[in-house]
């Protein structure tokens, strides 16, 4: 493995980390939002680098693109620009704290006990390309993925209905 | 020095701790919101990167993932919608504050 690549997984490890530990610890909401969206731009750097191109470019899209925008909108509609959240409860940040730390102790443990996981490295493989990306979402055969794109559109198109009609004045 | 499974792994697992702390301690819908997309990313991340370290001949995590990314984005833009006319009835995004079903 060459040293580029050692290197751009440490900066991606670095964003991803302290980027996420901003995203809940700012006080600031719209702050927390654009650490959200370099946590988000962050990943799709982590998928690009695993030979996934296509999903990075998903990622970028609908993640950076569509939701990050939204979030921005809804938070200027209901906050007061450079509005500062209330300080968080004594207790109730103690129990956000110990059930995130046990359960991140919990799993850690579990992934560092596992031997298999520290000395398995990065296979070669081909990239899958567009065409082939392509017939496996419209194929209906063993690993076709025709009926899950499918509901995905009728989720969608729930979900557009449900969007005018929650947001229709009444 | 190796790039291995378990590196992917760690910054996924930390990604996932802060959006748990996130869902817990803040009051507004909106951080809240913010907090699931983290977690929801980590669970993409995971996805990815066992697809690629232990069948890299299959595709399966990576189809999964581009679905999981469809789901969470519909999902969130209902939530904000939700959370939009909630605000226009009550003034408020606070969760504390909200406590009627039905106003």
């Amino acid at each position: 493995m060459e040293v580029g690549n050692i290197i751009m997984y440490f900066v991606i490890a670095l964003a991803i980390i302290v980027f996420s530990v901003l995203t809940v610890t700012t006080r600031k909401i719209l702050r927390s939002a654009t650490y959200l969206l370099f946590v988000l731009f962050a990943t799709a750097l982590l998928y690009f680098q695993l030979d996934y191109e296509f999903l990075g470019a998903v990622q970028i899209a609908v993640y950076a693109g569509g939701i990050v925008v939204l979030f921005v909108f809804s938070i200027l509609l209901t906050h007061k620009p450079g509005e500062k959240s209330d300080a968080i409860a004594t207790h109730r940040r103690w129990l956000g704290l110990s059930a995130s730390l046990l359960g991140v102790g919990a799993c850690g443990y579990a992934l560092f006990s596992q031997e298999g996981f520290c000395t398995k490295l990065l296979e070669e493989t081909k990239s899958l390309d567009i065409a082939q990306i392509g017939n496996f979402l419209l194929s209906s055969d063993k690993y076709g993925y025709l009926l899950p794109f499918e509901a995905v559109s009728v989720l969608l198109l729930a979900c557009i209905i449900g969007g005018v009609v929650i947001a229709r004045r009444r | 020095m190796d790039l291995t499974l378990l590196m992917y792994l760690v910054p996924s697992l930390i990604m996932f701790g802060c959006g748990v702390y996130g869902f817990l301690t803040r009051k507004n819908m909106i951080a809240i919101m913010i907090s699931l997309e983290l977690m929801l990313n980590s669970v993409d991340i995971n996805f990815v990167v066992f697809n690629r370290y232990l069948f890299p001949l299959s595709n399966e995590g990576m189809f999964f993932t581009l679905f999981a990314i469809a789901i969470a984005a519909a999902e969130t833009a209902l939530a904000l919608a939700i959370i939009i006319n909630v605000f226009r009835a009550l003034k408020n995004v606070d969760i504390t504050e909200i406590n009627k079903l039905k106003f």
